[in-house]
């Protein structure tokens, strides 16, 4: 008897874990599908500019690494700048959604508006401390 | 029933009344701005328009420098003139915020005209900025609670003693600016969190910026603030609005921090900025969830999700753990360290644990600094507890945190001041009310079996309950503004540098002898002078007498500290050998004993010997400075090593001759420690008085300078003899005698 269901528990295990690989990439390629499909083209452009900035750091990060960090500041100012840029754009593409308009209570030219005034203080900033 | 004319009656009669409230909100505001100026200015009027205390000597000549040589030459300032002979980098170790306002605003006048000195602009920069800190208070409250409140918070701050002690006229100091930049950050912060916008979030990152170049405090913003979203997120109100908020503000705000030097790569090195950083990423991770979780559909991977979350945050925290106890990330520094664990300045840094003002804080501080409110605030919490939103969370937290803080060290009251002012505002404004309106309560469910409308009786009951209780109110009120009026005339408008007194007949007696002992070191010595004395009085001397000082109150070198600790404790050959060794040439030590006051040298003697003994635990040991019984006297009991020691010596030369105009009474009578002192007959070499109990003399050192009541007392330092021996004779030789 207890023969008969622990075979059957082995042999039930790796369908499900299989099940729940596949169901996984079931989720990730819908995922793909839908942005590709719902997600309007200004977002999507922002998407894109997330990306670059994104991997902009990455690579600063590696360069650091591997480098050294003489500079510090230097490093720090390039690598925050990304960073922030990267957060400014969340927040733009944020209040950008038409799907989040009960949240922000503003035009999207006012949305853009300030995030062209944060980056202004930003790059001021960064050019100061960059040394 | 409302006619098109009633209608335009009522629009009209509710812009006349928007009107009026404008108009009223104006002149309150008005009110309590001038109010809060004058209620400062007690030692302006009574004494002379001067810097007070210590701190601001230093802010003041560093504000000279910068108005004098630029702000160039201010931020890469080395002062060669302080910590003799190591000098201090003081671009690198100030918080440039209150010389840069000072300067800022004494050139913006002069060039409208007004030729103002900069010592003016400096003594009236903190009352001038507490109606600032007033109106910011008043924004503030606005935004949390209602008008009403908002009005009241700012009469509360203006005139509160808690805040009033840092920022009277003439205590120029970090804290007089720095509660107007952290009302304002949190007034900016609140704003950004509640609408979302990006626009006052970059605001709220500029205005701490100018917090974190104004006060070391800033501390407190950058931890609050991240925990403020922490908080949302465990409570489940975590939304894009704060998310835009928090992440622009934190990215702007450290990366404007970074620009101070003082402040420098701290954010991202030390533990004190670790917890910002961690709710950032935590953020960050938060978002995406809710994003991916929106668009794949909540039934599928909802617990998915929330186990990945913890597991990041989880992982977030080992990593800032690793980091911290592999020495990578900084441990949280001596000061804000001890605030967790109150025992352990006094065992490891016992500097920090030697200002007073770092002693934990008296119950009697909390009525004495605050009155009502502190009784009035619990309520306040209670009703942010009940009516909670967002944004009151904030002040929840804030309202818990400070009461900690101000609970462990005296200095942080001044922490606890604005939230207890907005608190008891809320409070006041709720019961104001519910009693002033003449409409009743609305009535509540349960008590729908009484009547519903109310009889005459006992509408004319009702009112006069709530006059009584309007009447007690503001009566309460009443007190607590003769209460704060009557604190910061006694307690908190001396200058410290000038003492008064009063005499039997009541006039008052100024006591000038700090400003004279600094002048005449100022006029009677080379201007290279270098003058030893305990920390307290450095900036004083570099500020007063313009020479060079061994130690300040800046206390940033422990050993040095230490150093002259050991000088002051040892006894004259070997302090004689350290002050050779760091080319001292005048030794000053204020004293009490004549007149009594409380705050000499040899009431701080102790700690000199506790922070001497840290560096040099076989030399020094604090049990040799006590008598026998282990008491610490300066009788006939008290041991050698303390009667021998320098400071023993230089504070009661001479001091056996004095007998405070009563020929009979006791000579040498010390009036701070109430006892004759032990050994009376400090004399030069070669000179005896009167057979005493000991005879000691002072070998090294020759008195140059005693002031009026003998508050100061300056000691040079003899050149070393000849290495020969030979003592220098004024020998007339008889063969060239014309």
């Amino acid at each position: 008897m207890t023969k008969s269901t622990t075979k059957t528990v082995t042999k039930a295990a790796p369908k499900e874990s299989t099940n729940a690989a596949s169901e996984f990439g079931q989720i990730v390629s819908k995922f793909f599908d839908d942005y590709q499909k719902s997600t309007p083209v200004k977002l999507k452009a922002i998407d894109a500019y997330l990306g670059y900035t994104f991997f902009t750091g990455v690579i600063q990060f590696v360069y650091c690494c591997l480098v050294g960090t003489f500079p510090f500041n230097a490093f720090l100012s390039g690598f925050i700048s990304c960073v922030t840029s990267f957060v400014l754009g969340v927040s733009l593409r944020l209040q950008l959604n038409p799907e989040n308009k009960d949240q922000f209570q503003w035009s999207d030219e006012r949305a853009f508006g300030d995030f062209l005034f944060a980056h202004f203080v930003l790059h001021l900033v960064v050019m100061n401390f960059i040394g | 029933m409302s006619n098109p004319a009633t209608q335009i009656v009522d629009l009209k009669s509710q812009a006349s009344v928007k009107a009026i409230k404008t108009l009223l909100t104006i002149i309150i505001l008005t009110s309590i701005c001038i109010l809060g100026f004058s209620s400062r200015l007690f030692a302006v009027i009574r004494f002379e328009s001067i810097i007070h205390e210590f701190d601001p000597w230093f802010n003041f000549r560093a504000t000279k420098r910068l108005t004098e040589h630029g702000f160039y030459e201010f931020l890469n300032w080395f002062d060669e003139r302080a910590w003799y002979p190591l000098g201090r980098i003081v671009g690198g170790t100030v918080y440039p915020g209150l010389m840069l306002t000072a300067g800022l605003m004494h050139s913006l006048s002069n060039f409208l005209g007004f030729s103002v000195l900069i010592k003016d602009v400096c003594v009236f920069t903190a009352p001038l900025f507490s109606g600032l800190t007033a109106l910011s208070t008043y924004l503030l409250t606005k935004e949390l609670w209602s008008e009403g409140a908002g009005l009241f918070s700012a009469a509360f701050i203006s005139i509160a003693p808690g805040y009033i002690s840092r920022s009277v006229a003439g205590s120029y100091d970090n804290e007089g600016i720095a509660i107007f930049a952290l009302q304002f950050t949190y007034f900016l912060w609140i704003k950004a969190m509640k609408s979302g916008s990006i626009m006052w979030a970059t605001f709220c990152a500029l205005s701490y910026f100018y917090m974190v170049s104004a006060w070391g405090g800033y501390v407190y913003i950058i931890n609050i603030i991240p925990l403020h979203i922490f908080v949302l997120i465990l409570i489940g109100r975590f939304n894009l609005r704060h998310y835009t908020a928090y992440t622009t503000f934190y990215t702007i705000g450290q990366l404007c921090a970074m620009n101070i030097p003082f402040v420098g790569f701290q954010p991202i090195r030390t533990s004190e900025h670790m917890a910002s950083f961690g709710v950032f990423g935590f953020v960050q991770v938060i978002a995406f969830f809710g994003y991916l979780k929106h668009n794949l559909g909540q039934q599928k991977m909802k617990r998915l999700f929330w186990i990945f979350s913890l597991l990041v945050f989880a992982l977030g925290l080992a990593a800032i753990i690793f980091l911290t106890a592999s020495g990578i990330v900084a441990p949280w520094s001596g000061r804000f360290y001890s605030l967790w664990d109150t025992g352990y300045a006094r065992i490891h840094i016992p500097i920090i644990s030697s200002v007073s003002e770092h002693q934990p804080t008296t119950w009697t501080s909390f009525f004495f600094d605050l009155h009502v409110l502190v009784a009035v605030f619990p309520a306040g919490l209670w009703l942010c507890v009940q009516q909670y939103d967002d944004a009151r969370v904030f002040l929840i937290i804030y309202g818990v945190f400070s009461a900690y803080f101000a609970g462990v060290m005296v200095r942080l009251m001044l922490t606890l001041t604005p939230i207890v002012c907005i608190l008891a505002a809320i409070v006041f404004s709720e019961l104001f009310n519910r009693y002033v309106s003449s409409s009743p309560p609305p009535a509540e469910s349960e008590e729908d079996e009484s009547s519903p409308n109310p009889t005459e009786e006992e509408l004319a009951v009702a009112n006069q309950l709530r006059s009584i209780v309007c009447i007690l109110l503001v009566m309460i009120l009443f007190m607590f503004g003769t209460h704060c009026t009557w604190v910061t005339s006694n307690a908190y408008s001396s200058p410290s540098v000038v003492l008064s007194t009063q005499n039997r007949d009541g006039s008052r007696n100024i006591l000038d002898d700090f400003r004279e002992a600094y002048y005449w070191l100022r006029t009677n010595t080379p201007d290279d002078a270098r003058v030893m004395s305990w920390w307290d009085y450095g900036y004083q001397i570099a500020g007063m007498a313009d020479r060079s000082t061994l130690v300040d109150n800046n206390t940033w070198n422990n050993t040095h500290i230490a150093m002259v600790g050991k000088a002051m404790a040892s006894n004259e050959d070997k302090a004689y050998e350290i002050m050779q060794e760091l080319n001292v040439d005048y030794v000053l030590v204020i004293f009490g004993g004549v007149i009594g006051y409380s705050g000499d040298d040899i009431n701080k003697f102790l700690w000199m010997v506790r922070i001497a003994e840290g560096e040099h635990p076989d030399e020094i040991k604090e049990s040799n400075y006590f008598t026998p019984q282990g008491e610490y006297k300066v009788d006939s009991t008290a041991p050698k090593t303390f009667t021998e020691s320098l400071m023993y010596k230089t504070s009661f030369y001479r001091f056996g001759e004095v007998d405070h105009g009563d020929i009979n009474g006791p000579h040498g009578f010390d009036r701070t420690r109430n006892t004759e002192i032990g050994v009376k007959d400090i004399k030069v070499r070669g000179f005896y008085l009167l057979i005493s109990h000991t005879i000691s003399k002072l070998k090294h050192i020759e008195e140059a300078f005693t002031t009026e009541n003998w508050l100061v007392r300056i000691y040079k330092v003899k050149p070393r003899k000849n290495s020969d021996g030979l003592i220098f004779q004024n020998i007339k030789s008889k063969k060239f005698k014309r």
